[in-house]
């Protein structure tokens, strides 16, 4: 945890408050683990990460964790139907090629999905926008050229998508840094997190 | 030995069984003796134990030298040893001969006290059920209830999943490497042509060759020839060989030509000279049957993982096309549907299905991290 900023401690935080002690985890784009250990440490949860970097699958082997080699795009065929109690996508939606299918997976194998992502309609972003640059923030770090984030959304669009494909959002937590956002929060929130399960 | 990370000289020993062995086929073995090697110290409470169970053409020698001239250290030399993935400083590392062998343990070149000539064709087929049985016979002898860890790449993954399912209590942590919950019906395929190649041999008499003073080396080197396209990738092999010619250019004849003609041909002499065909036979019969589903309504691996309770490592390769990476998976989704603890790293290699004898920094830094908490515990 000391290796992460104020920001995803919160969003970490906001994730936990929705798990109920000692359920069954599925954590999708794991990375090194830090939220699956999290999880496990305030939550009880008997966690599975999944990524798909050699270097994160070495790392949560050796926080103890256990981990899937497996890449996400593939789908998740490995993991029976409602046999996690949540499916958690943090910080990575961005990052996936499919994004119907990768939802649709989650929400097969999870009796609900909690995911969060950099919400792109946060007022910075649309000031770098307007000033004729690709934004880049705490929340999206990366420069146009090397960003691995190929399908951005704000926090409207994910709500519309959910709204077409018949999934339920059962909860949302709209936050900039630690500050929870209530008001104006397409546009005053970096970084949201939904809890959703199928229609 | 002044060799760097090595467990220096070792000594192979004998348990000997005197109380008689009932089969899965059904035959009895009234006695019978496995040769094993051990490396590191056992602790005080016997909690740091490791068995490594051996694949096809393994046997007992896993690390060290047996002599100060012995060229090639044991089979696995680079994963096991002081400071190595499996730290002979912190565990108690034991490798034997199953039962079958023919490098001292039991097996059909042995000499069968009732004829007091060897077994040969008479010995029994073995499955991998019974050499879990042995190897916890072998455990009991040394005292050591629970294994901190049992570990095999191939066929000594299969041992390993057999042992999480035989005997749950008896291992706390299970690697299983380079494996697959049975075999496919090519994989059978491939060990029947390598079967029938020694059968058909003239030298081979039925499996009593002992007798004549020959062996069936003819039919054991191709079978180990085609053994040996199986391990590699055909990506390895054509970096390795391509279409290399021995003399740079076409001879007309069938004489070696190709480069990997040659190593083909090594590999299979080199095998010939030091191998039982006997126990080939009965090694990949045992592979054949190996199926831990068998006995569960509709061969349900998940039903059969369901008894298990150790904590798991599933490890593939890349290029391993004999037992792919796809196998494993097979294992993983049971182990997960069983809500049991379970990693899988899919290691990128070239080498195929011998990567996983191979000296990869990946591979070894994913046991040696999963290894060190398992010492932890220990």
């Amino acid at each position: 945890m000391n290796m992460m900023n104020d920001t995803v401690r919160h969003d970490f935080a906001t994730i936990a408050a929705w798990v109920k002690p000692g359920s069954r985890v599925l954590d999708l784009g794991c990375g090194d683990g830090t939220l699956l250990k999290y999880l496990m440490d305030v939550r009880q949860a008997h966690g599975y990460g999944v990524d798909i970097k050699d270097a994160n699958i070495l790392a949560c082997i050796k926080k103890g964790l256990n981990v899937i080699q497996n890449d996400l795009d593939a789908g998740l065929s490995g993991f029976e139907a409602a046999s996690f109690d949540y499916v958690i996508l943090s910080q990575t939606l961005q990052a996936m090629k499919h994004i119907e299918q990768v939802i649709g997976e989650m929400l097969r194998v999870g009796k609900e999905a909690i995911v969060a992502f950099p919400n792109f309609g946060y007022w910075r972003h649309r000031v770098q926008v307007l000033q004729g640059r690709m934004p880049v923030s705490p929340n999206l770090p990366y420069q146009w050229h090397d960003t691995p984030n190929i399908h951005l959304c704000t926090l409207k669009d994910f709500e519309a998508f959910c709204a077409t494909h018949g999934i339920h959002i059962l909860e949302r937590v709209v936050m900039d840094g630690e500050r929870e956002i209530g008001f104006l929060p397409n546009l005053r929130g970096s970084v949201a997190a939904y809890r959703i399960e199928r229609g | 030995m002044s060799k760097p990370n090595s467990v220096g000289i070792v000594t192979p020993q004998t348990a000997r069984f005197e109380s008689p062995l009932t089969l899965k086929s059904g035959a009895t073995l009234p006695s019978y003796q496995l040769v094993y090697e051990t490396y590191g110290t056992l602790n005080a409470d016997k909690s740091n134990a490791v068995l490594i169970c051996h694949a096809l053409s393994g046997n007992h020698h896993v690390a060290g030298y047996h002599t100060e001239h012995e060229k090639r250290p044991g089979w696995w030399d680079n994963m096991i040893g002081p400071g190595k993935p499996i730290d002979t400083e912190r565990f108690f590392v034991i490798g034997l001969n199953n039962l079958g062998g023919c490098h001292g343990s039991t097996g059909p070149a042995s000499i069968d006290p009732h004829s007091g000539k060897p077994f040969g064709a008479s010995f029994p087929v073995v499955t991998v059920e019974d050499w879990v049985e042995t190897q916890a016979r072998l455990a009991d002898r040394l005292g050591i209830h629970q294994f901190a860890a049992i570990v095999g790449g191939s066929l000594g993954g299969m041992q390993v999943l057999q042992w999480s399912v035989d005997h749950p209590e008896r291992l706390r942590h299970a690697l299983v490497i380079a494996a697959a919950p049975k075999l496919t019906a090519q994989n059978i395929a491939f060990n029947d042509v390598a079967r029938q190649a020694i059968l058909t041999d003239p030298d081979f008499h039925g499996g009593d060759y002992y007798a004549h003073g020959v062996v069936p080396r003819r039919g054991l080197r191709i079978a180990r020839m085609l053994g040996h396209i199986t391990y590699l990738s055909d990506d390895v092999m054509g970096t390795k060989f391509g279409r290399m010619l021995r003399s740079g250019a076409y001879n007309f004849g069938y004489e070696v030509e190709f480069e990997i003609e040659s190593y083909l041909r090594y590999q299979g002499d080199k095998f010939a000279d030091s191998f039982d065909a006997n126990t080939y036979l009965l090694m990949t019969k045992a592979l054949d049957y190996f199926d831990p589903s068998h006995h569960h309504q509709h061969g349900n691996l998940s039903e059969t993982m369901r008894a298990a309770r150790a904590r798991f490592l599933v490890i593939s390769f890349s290029t391993d096309w004999r037992f792919s990476p796809a196998r494993s998976r097979e294992i993983v989704k049971a182990l997960l549907d069983n809500n049991l603890d379970v990693s899988y790293a899919e290691i990128t290699a070239a080498h195929g299905h011998d990567a996983f004898l191979m000296e990869d920094p990946h591979y070894h830094d994913v046991v040696r991290a999963y290894m060190e908490r398992v010492a932890g515990e220990a």
